[in-house]
């Protein structure tokens, strides 16, 4: 089949006054792992129901394989749902949960029976069947709603927040079982989710959301280098921005001056006020001996935070009044500089990304 | 309008809409009927339907009238002040000292009495302060006193007695709700920022627990002014009330409009009342926050209690002949109601969630 | 074990609270026509006599009538606001709702008198359909509350995931919903068959020539010769509410099991 699997035209979406979803037209093929990501009351849990069919929309179009979802309820909609909550349904063992929707299915007992063994098989949970599902953890719930949602075998399976309840550990173990199981069913993943690195990891491509908005629409390597906007700069990971005048030239303050050729402007040629996004990775203090390879300036450094593989230096640089951070890898035979320390510090103007204002 | 609503607005009101017709139906529409009628008159079987204010003027100024009217806000004020005395400290009790587990027992045991038949266990105490009754009879017996005492059957104690029994798990519920709310770490805090257990109560402990205070005295006040049983079984002619003679005038004089009327002064009489006691507490903590609280606070708050309780005491008791009785009920519900109104417009919500 | 003078408060604060309902069983049990210590013996009498009294069998047939006719009638309204109340967002929530829960805080004698004027006024008959009617205006609240507290307990995207599991919003409803409020709509029907059973003021005000158990009740307490009668009938009310409430917070706590919720203990 040709085309996208699902596009959205100028979706609209009302609340009474309150305007949800401004215009969102984007694509998103089959097989690919999307993300709608953005922070809360930005819109993309919103999005994500009204693709469900959860949320009636105000205007625009969806459009699923070609055909218009418009007043098709969903549970008549080729896309099944990982709630935040995961709605395990507290009254049913883990078998009649992932069997529930196979009730219309003209399935055999016996075939039921293999499917939900292989739907449980498929997320690790192949003892657990006899469970209530009131005594699972959260982790194994959130297996039994990925089961549950998988073995109707839909287009699109949409994820809302599904790794928000769980820990540290647990929610970066999941993340690589889900890219896991997203190659293997090889169906669209459509998750929605207000942490960005998260999003990073595992997305093929982001749609970053602000007020109702979609603000960058980009693989995560575009989004993270290429951010379109300061906002989303912000967003995605951390970013120092220095204070700039363009014009014949860039005068940025602590940096000093630098050609308008090689830095990236992603609003278009700036002049006047802007400000110079610079990610903490492209800075780095200089030990002795070794010298830059594009510019060098020096700082005081401020403040230390020590995070065992990584150093985040916070530096003060003459003319400025923020310090900037900057993150190094902690190697053998390279100290921890301390607070108080002058250091030489090297950037480069590839690395800088230019907005106006 | 409809399609103004969204779908969760319509589908809601369809739904509530059964329960919300019954009630109509067979309250509001009832309620209206018996205001209506406060402003008819009967005429031995006849009802004259031309609007009079006659009942009212009746029914604020005869003095049996009035007196009923004030003997069962007297009642149900005592009633509400005991029970939610008695009440605080159990619900205290099962809050903070009863273990989570057997919490939900220790409720169910309280609320158990509760189920059970109302008149039943009025009349059990009619019986239990009989003269010849068992707290009577075990008293003699063991020779503390010589002579039954018959100040508990009979009159207004007896009354208070027994309401207060009937209507303990109303006030025991709101109050362990709001107790239960309160985060264990605010304790800690205060114990923390060097308070002992007495201040800490007094400071952390009771204003957080007023919302459900004030839950409890709404809850047993208002049916506890209206109540008849009690009154009939356990009151004798010193603890009648208004319900009962709203009885009397509907069944026995069959006189419906009057009954009515009573009904209605007796529900705008509560309604004033409590806004007026609710909106001043609003008011008196206001007071006592802007002197900083403690004991010049506390002292501030009673002189303005004592003058606010002293000119209404005044109205009721010397006013009359001064400016008439229905003169003086006027300068009372103005002074009441108005009160109540500027402080609800110009004070904002206290921190007692009043 | 330290001395813990507010225990000893909740305990002798339980003694309060009960001590009528045990004295209840006591003179109902003895063997004397007045009720007063020292007691007489053990009887089972009074209980006898309580089958030979013809219009003691109509009082109980109609009050059971009610009660079950109350019951469901206050469950079905209760469940359609219970639902309406926890799933739906419409205008004048509060005020519809607080409303509708009135009757538990209004003075019974105030519903019991506006309805009898209604009812007089529209020429109608008070009968047991009319108790019926008045005890379904004051049950509803506790039905809601009840029935609040099973659908409130209720994730909103069960309903949600079912429906994104194929089904209806009947059959998502029907499989899902219905299963986790059972017990509570059998706490409901129990609970209000509990208190119309035992409602006084508006079977009194509203009864006409049918009386329910208790305005029979009301009128055997003015002849003391019937007390020890009353008090075997008051038994039998009073334990018939106990049990019937044991089995209704059984079926609640049942629920809430099922839901896979803590108990946060009794009703309302």
């Amino acid at each position: 089949m040709s085309g996208p699997l699902i596009s959205l035209r100028d979706v609209n979406k009302y609340y009474g006054e309150y305007h949800a979803l401004r215009g969102i037209t984007a694509e998103i093929g089959a097989g690919e792992f999307f993300s709608l990501l953005g922070p809360s009351g930005c819109g993309k849990t919103t999005l994500l129901r009204a693709i469900a069919g959860f949320e009636d929309i105000s205007g625009g179009t969806i459009t699923l394989s070609g055909k218009d979802m418009k007043g098709v309820p969903p549970n008549k909609r080729p896309t099944n749902m990982v709630f935040q909550s995961y709605a395990i349904f507290p009254h049913l063992s883990v078998e009649q949960n992932v069997g529930f929707g196979l009730r219309k299915s003209g399935m055999s007992p016996s075939e039921k029976t293999k499917a939900i063994g292989a739907a449980l098989e498929m997320v690790g949970l192949g003892q657990y069947g006899k469970r209530a599902a009131h005594a699972l953890s959260g982790g194994q719930r959130q297996r039994v709603a990925l089961a549950r949602a998988l073995i109707l075998k839909p287009k699109v399976l949409l994820l809302d927040e599904p790794l928000s309840a769980l820990d540290r550990k647990m929610r970066e173990d999941m993340q690589v079982e889900l890219m896991k199981l997203q190659r293997e069913v090889g169906i669209t993943f459509i998750l929605v989710t207000h942490d960005q690195e998260e999003a990073l990891v595992m997305s093929d491509r982001i749609a970053v959301m602000f007020e109702g908005e979609i603000a960058q629409l980009a693989d995560p390597e575009v989004l993270y280098r290429k951010p379109a906007t300061k906002r989303v700069a912000d967003f995605i990971g951390v970013m120092n921005f220095l204070p700039a005048r363009a014009g014949d030239g860039l005068e940025v303050a602590g940096l000093g001056r630098v050609d308008m050729e090689g830095v990236y402007c992603p609003q278009g040629d700036v002049s006047g006020a802007c400000s110079v996004g610079l990610r903490p990775e492209t800075l780095s203090l200089l030990y002795d001996g070794e010298t830059a390879r594009a510019r060098e300036t020096e700082g005081v450094i401020d403040e230390v935070v020590y995070y065992g593989d990584m150093t985040y230096y916070d530096v003060r640089l003459e003319g400025l009044e923020e310090p900037v951070r900057l993150s190094m890898r902690n190697m053998v035979g390279r100290d921890v500089m301390t607070v108080g320390q002058t250091a030489r510090v090297a950037w480069d103007p590839r690395a800088m990304v230019v907005f106006p204002g | 309008m409809a399609q103004g609503l969204s779908r969760d607005a319509r589908l809601g009101l369809i739904t509530v809409s059964p329960a919300l017709v019954f009630a109509v139906l067979l309250l509001a529409v009832p309620l209206f009927t018996i205001v209506l009628f406060s402003f008819w008159t009967q005429n031995f079987l006849e009802i004259d339907r031309t609007f009079t204010l006659a009942n009212y003027a009746e029914a604020l100024t005869d003095p049996l009238y009035r007196a009923l009217m004030m003997r069962s806000l007297r009642i149900a004020a005592s009633v509400t002040a005991v029970t939610v005395v008695l009440a605080f400290p159990i619900a205290y009790y099962i809050s903070f000292h009863v273990r989570p587990e057997k919490k939900a027992l220790w409720l169910f045991l309280i609320t158990i009495p509760f189920w059970t038949s109302y008149l039943i266990r009025i009349f059990l105490w009619r019986v239990i302060l009989a003269y010849d009754g068992p707290v009577n009879g075990t008293l003699v017996e063991l020779g503390i006193i010589d002579e039954p005492l018959s100040f508990i059957l009979y009159n207004a104690n007896s009354v208070i007695i027994t309401l207060a029994h009937a209507f303990a798990p109303f006030a025991i519920l709101p109050i362990f709700v709001s107790l239960e709310k309160i985060d264990r770490s605010f304790l800690e805090a205060a114990k923390d920022l060097g308070e002992g257990t007495a201040m800490t109560f007094l400071r952390v402990t009771l204003p957080l627990a007023m919302p459900g205070v004030l839950a409890a005295v709404l809850i047993v006040f208002i049916p506890t002014v209206g109540d008849y049983v009690t009154p009939r079984l356990v009151g004798g002619s010193g603890g009648t009330m208004i319900a009962n003679m709203i009885y009397v005038q509907i069944f026995d004089l069959s006189n419906r409009p009057m009954g009515a009327t009573l009904a209605v002064v007796a529900m705008a009489t509560v309604t004033i009342t409590l806004a007026w006691a609710i909106l001043h507490v609003r008011f008196w903590v206001y007071l006592s926050d802007r002197v900083g609280g403690g004991l010049p606070g506390l002292a501030l708050v009673g002189v303005a209690a004592a003058i606010d309780i002293g000119v209404l005491w005044w109205l009721w008791h010397y006013g009359p002949a001064l400016f008439g009785s229905a003169g003086s009920l006027g300068i009372m519900a103005a002074i009441m109601g108005g009160g109540a109104i500027l402080i609800a417009l110009l004070l904002p919500k206290g921190r007692w969630g009043i | 074990m330290r001395f813990r003078p507010l225990g000893v408060f909740a305990v002798f604060y339980l003694a309060f609270l009960y001590a009528p309902i045990l004295l209840l069983p006591i003179f109902a049990f003895n063997d004397g026509t007045v009720i007063a210590f020292p007691l007489r013996g053990f009887t089972f009498g009074w209980f006898a006599q309580l089958g030979e009294i013809p219009a003691l069998h109509s009082a109980t047939l109609n009050s059971l009538i009610i009660a079950s006719s109350t019951a469901v009638l206050s469950t079905c309204l209760g469940l359609f606001a219970a639902r309406a109340a926890t799933r739906y967002r419409f205008p004048l929530k509060g005020g519809i709702m607080g409303f509708i829960m009135l009757p538990l805080v209004l003075p019974e004698v105030i519903v019991a008198i506006s309805l009898l004027v209604v009812l007089m006024q529209l020429g109608l008959n008070t009968s047991v359909f009319t108790i019926i009617l008045g005890h379904t205006l004051l049950c509803m609240p506790f039905a809601i509350a009840i029935l609040q507290g099973s659908f409130s307990g209720l994730d909103q995207s069960l309903e949600e995931a079912a429906m994104d599991l194929g089904e209806t919003r009947s059959g998502a409803f029907r499989l899902v919903i219905l299963p986790l409020v059972v017990p509570g709509i059998i706490a409901s029907l129990l609970i209000c068959f509990i208190i119309s059973l035992d409602e006084f003021i508006i079977a009194f005000f509203l009864s006409g020539n049918e009386p329910t158990l208790p305005v029979y009740l009301w009128g055997l307490m003015r002849f003391p010769a019937q007390l020890p009668v009353v008090m075997a009938l008051g038994t039998v009310l009073v334990g018939l509410s106990i049990v019937l409430l044991l089995v209704a917070n059984w079926f609640r706590k049942r629920g809430l099991r099922k839901a896979g919720q803590e108990d946060t203990g009794g009703f309302l």
